[in-house]
């Protein structure tokens, strides 16, 4: 293919900068003295204060943070296993359906998982709270696990446990000795992502909440809806640094994933 | 693993599938039946054919397409300088973070930049257009539509044009077809994939978001995802509410088999939603 032109590169850096400029006007603004996004009256850290002051903002980011923590570790748990199973499911039409089934929540809408999980809270009578929006997030997360995961489970040579059996190490050895090993790259990128979703998430926390129990992007929707505090640019500048630290690590653990993986055949 | 008995590790697995799989589905069927004092009734089905949502619909409709369309117009060209750059893996991130960034933050960076006295009034009276009411318009939902779904087009058009053997290209110079006839006949037809998955990642979600409808767009413009949004949490009519959501899961499985397609993966790499 030819090289890039020299409209090309125009039209490129402006993307780029459309799709830049935002994030760092909104970091910018953090550090206003003034309390409006227009004009620049004086570097300020009093924004950042007021984040790490307010203790309500604190008791949120502890909530979020919890809850990603804890969905994710239990989605990978419960996903992996799924994940094992699919593949291990003999009856090929039987595993695709199971396949289908599994992705359903990953392309349906948000708002639809958060109606539907509303819904089905209301009739089995879970509080909405802490409890609601934890489970929610398993369960929007273990898909995402699952999809992780398979590539790795697929690949792996079925050589591996019949050798394995062969040398007298029962189910539970072959699990945690051979398999679980061997699938680790994919488990740690499923774990990742599931954090970065559940962290990320804001429609489907909002329709399970109820009063009592806030998370990070809730709050941010309720305070955005009242108009511009300096408050959430401060909080933007945080969570970007956040974001890409994540990102940096997904993709470490992705790019390890790959290459154990050619590594190992 | 191979004995003929369920295995027990699956059972927190099968479980999920039924609670939050299955269930969720027939419960949205079942409320969707239901009235307000939640006795069996057809009325909401009726209300939906009623004009108020099926003008709702078709305006819901209309916005995805101008958003999917805008995003296309401006991913493509994107996706297709990006496969001629030095360190394209690199340049791919860079378009890819933006995407992992909170969609309310971006969302609400516009409610700065396009504020009474933000920067975009500044450049439109810079140029002598004078101040204008940009937020709460129906230019500033596209906009800021098509800003956060643009990654989500660049990416899988740029995997599929990424693919394509540079042979078949060259083939197509050396018997004579110029830049464009090649790109028209060869490139665009076999890159289509990606422009396919595109859609599916955009269109969707664009009918049912209500972040950007509620920050940006006041209530100007209402889709379903908004009007969903509205019969669950403000007016509590979750029967009403539901057959909407009936509504917008058909139309999502009829995008996804118009653009469904064999090969997939096109959409590896960024976050769906």
């Amino acid at each position: 293919m030819g090289k890039l032109s020299k409209l090309g590169k125009v039209y490129l850096a402006a993307v780029f900068f459309i799709l830049y400029a935002p994030i760092f006007y909104l970091i910018f603004y953090s550090f206003n003295s003034g309390g409006t996004m227009s004009s620049f009256d004086g570097f300020t850290l009093e924004h950042y204060a007021a984040v790490f002051n307010d203790t309500r903002l604190i008791i949120i980011l502890m909530n979020t943070v919890i809850v990603a923590l804890l969905s994710s570790l239990i989605a990978t748990a419960i996903g992996v296993l799924g994940a094992i199973g699919i593949v291990f499911l003999r009856n090929r039409k039987m595993r695709n359906a199971m396949l289908s089934l599994n992705n359903i929540l990953i392309v349906s809408p948000d708002v639809i998982i958060g109606a539907s999980f509303l819904i089905l809270f209301t009739m089995i009578g879970v509080k909405l709270g802490f409890a609601s929006v934890l489970i929610s997030h398993i369960a929007f997360s273990i898909p995402i696990v699952v999809i992780m995961v398979l590539p790795k489970l697929q690949e792996m040579s079925s050589n591996l446990i019949d050798a394995a059996a062969d040398l007298g190490a029962s189910k539970r050895d072959i699990l945690t000795r051979v398999i679980i090993p061997y699938i680790k790259p994919g488990i740690f990128a499923g774990f990742f992502l599931a954090l970065t979703y559940s962290l990320d998430d804001f429609a489907v926390t909002f329709f399970v909440t109820g009063n009592g129990f806030s998370t990070l992007s809730v709050e941010i929707y309720s305070m955005a809806r009242a108009g511009i505090t300096l408050t959430i640019n401060a909080l933007s500048a945080l969570i970007f640094v956040v974001t890409l630290g994540l990102v940096v690590g997904y993709y470490f653990f992705n790019q390890r994933a790959r290459t154990v993986g050619t590594g190992g055949q | 693993m191979k004995n003929n008995s369920r295995p027990l590790y699956m059972v927190p697995y099968y479980l999920w599938i039924v609670l939050f799989v299955i269930a969720p589905i027939v419960l949205i069927g079942y409320y969707s039946f239901l009235d307000l004092d939640g006795k069996f009734t057809l009325d909401n089905y009726q209300n939906y054919f009623s004009s108020v949502y099926l003008r709702l619909t078709l305006s819901s409709f209309w916005y995805a397409f101008l958003i999917t369309f805008f995003s296309i117009l401006i991913a493509y060209p994107t996706a297709y300088w990006l496969t001629k750059t030095k360190h394209k893996q690199l340049w791919l991130l860079l378009i890819i973070i933006p995407s992992w960034i909170n969609l309310l933050l971006k969302t609400y960076a516009y409610i700065g930049i396009f504020g009474l006295y933000g920067p975009a009034n500044k450049f439109l009276s810079m140029i002598g257009i004078g101040e204008q009411q940009i937020l709460f318009t129906d230019f500033s939902f596209i906009f800021v539509s098509v800003y956060i779904f643009i990654p989500f087009m660049i990416l899988p058009i740029f995997n599929s044009l990424d693919k394509l053997n540079p042979a078949l290209i060259d083939a197509s110079r050396d018997l004579g077809a110029s830049s464009w006839m090649t790109f028209r006949k060869v490139v665009f037809p076999l890159a289509i994939n990606g422009v396919k998955s595109g859609v599916q990642a955009v269109f969707i979600p664009a009918l049912s978001l209500f972040v950007i409808t509620r920050l940006i767009a006041g209530n100007k413009v209402i889709t379903l995802g908004t009007a969903i949004e509205q019969q669950f949490l403000v007016t509590q009519n979750w029967g009403m509410g539901s057959t909407i959501a009936v509504f917008l899961i058909l139309f999502m499985f009829i995008i996804m088999m118009a653009t469904g397609q064999k090969d997939k993966g096109g959409a590896e790499h960024g976050k769906v939603k």
